[in-house]
């Protein structure tokens, strides 16, 4: 039998997913410049709820932000310029993608120096091993091992 | 010995992850380093809330240190800051110019009967245009504008004593000289 509170759960579970994933509406009707608003949105950080993107969210400045890039788009202005233009007010922050110079070279040169660091130590340790695989082990283990084993 | 100082090496690394950890507990994510420090302030010419007829330019401004201080009604801790400009408004000579954020001008006059009005002029912002070029996005915020209209100062959130007593006033001090 299917029922009513069947048909309802069903329902329910199929639909879920879809009904949390909505974005933060858009205002304007023109679906080209909205892509592009949108593109570009993806790119700034809302500085009120920092670890959204502007197009994600709802605050009132990231709504104000989203309306200054729909406009100067309108004037004709480029990627480049508008994200300079967001730049000059809120600095490098407002950037998802930080650009690479003197300020923030830890944080692009750091995770690739730890994954150096960490392979130069694996290598040394695998290398040593197979040179001389007993080396880690003392005449003391060796026969503690072999006491484990008769039992 | 060599043994001896390979162990010394997790230790080490443990001390440097240690101190970058307990910098970073002292850090506040939310205060985002302002680029507009050591520009010009961003030009502008709005209506004042006494008076909507009569538009005030920050260039009115020139030849003179002042306080520009972000404020709105709807904002709370912007209360919480207010007794501290209105003891530096009245303590000092610096003019403070309050430039209410996206408010409703009514709430806003409402607001400033209340609590008390230290503000030389007050323009409004009314959809908040201006305080973009401003970089605003947690009001209260507080700008220190020199003679050349140079931004020399930015706090973003609320203003306390200290930063009032540490900060400002020195800098007030040494930029009037």
């Amino acid at each position: 039998m299917i029922t009513k509170t069947k048909i309802i759960g069903l329902m329910l579970f199929f639909l879920g997913p879809w009904s949390f994933a909505e974005e933060a509406p858009l205002l304007a009707k023109d679906p080209v410049l909205e892509a592009r608003v949108k593109a570009i949105s993806l790119e700034l950080r809302c500085l009120v709820c920092q670890n959204q993107t502007i197009a994600d969210s709802n605050a009132g400045l990231a709504v104000d932000l989203k309306n200054q890039v729909r406009d100067m788009l309108r004037e004709g202005m480029n990627e480049t310029q508008i994200k300079d233009f967001m730049v000059e007010r809120y600095g490098d922050f407002v950037l998802y993608d930080p650009p690479i110079k003197g300020t923030t070279m830890v944080l692009w040169a750091g995770p690739l120096l730890m994954l150096f660091i960490a392979f130069w130590f694996s290598v040394r340790f695998v290398r040593r091993r197979s040179r001389n695989p007993d080396a880690y082990k003392s005449a003391e283990d060796i026969d503690r091992a072999r006491a484990l084993l008769k039992d | 010995m060599m043994a001896s100082a390979r162990f010394l090496i997790p230790l080490g690394i443990f001390i440097a992850v240690a101190a970058f950890l307990f910098k970073g507990l002292s850090l506040d994510p939310k205060e985002v380093p302002s680029p507009l420090i050591g520009k010009a302030a961003p030009e502008f010419s709005l209506p004042l809330l006494n008076d909507f007829e009569a538009p005030f330019a920050n260039g009115d401004m020139t030849g003179e240190v002042w306080l520009l201080n972000v404020f709105a009604s709807w904002c709370g801790p912007c209360l919480d800051e207010h007794p501290i400009i209105v003891n530096f408004a009245r303590s000092t000579a610096v003019p403070v110019v309050g430039f209410n954020y996206k408010d409703r001008p009514r709430a806003a006059k409402q607001w400033l009967n209340r609590h008390g009005d230290p503000y030389t002029q007050v323009v409004v912002d009314l959809n908040g245009r201006i305080g973009l070029d401003y970089g605003v996005y947690g009001v209260p915020e507080t700008f220190l504008i020199d003679q050349q209209g140079i931004i020399r100062y930015k706090k973003i959130g609320p203003l306390t004593q200290m930063d009032v007593s540490q900060d400002i006033i020195p800098l007030i001090e040494e930029l009037s000289q």
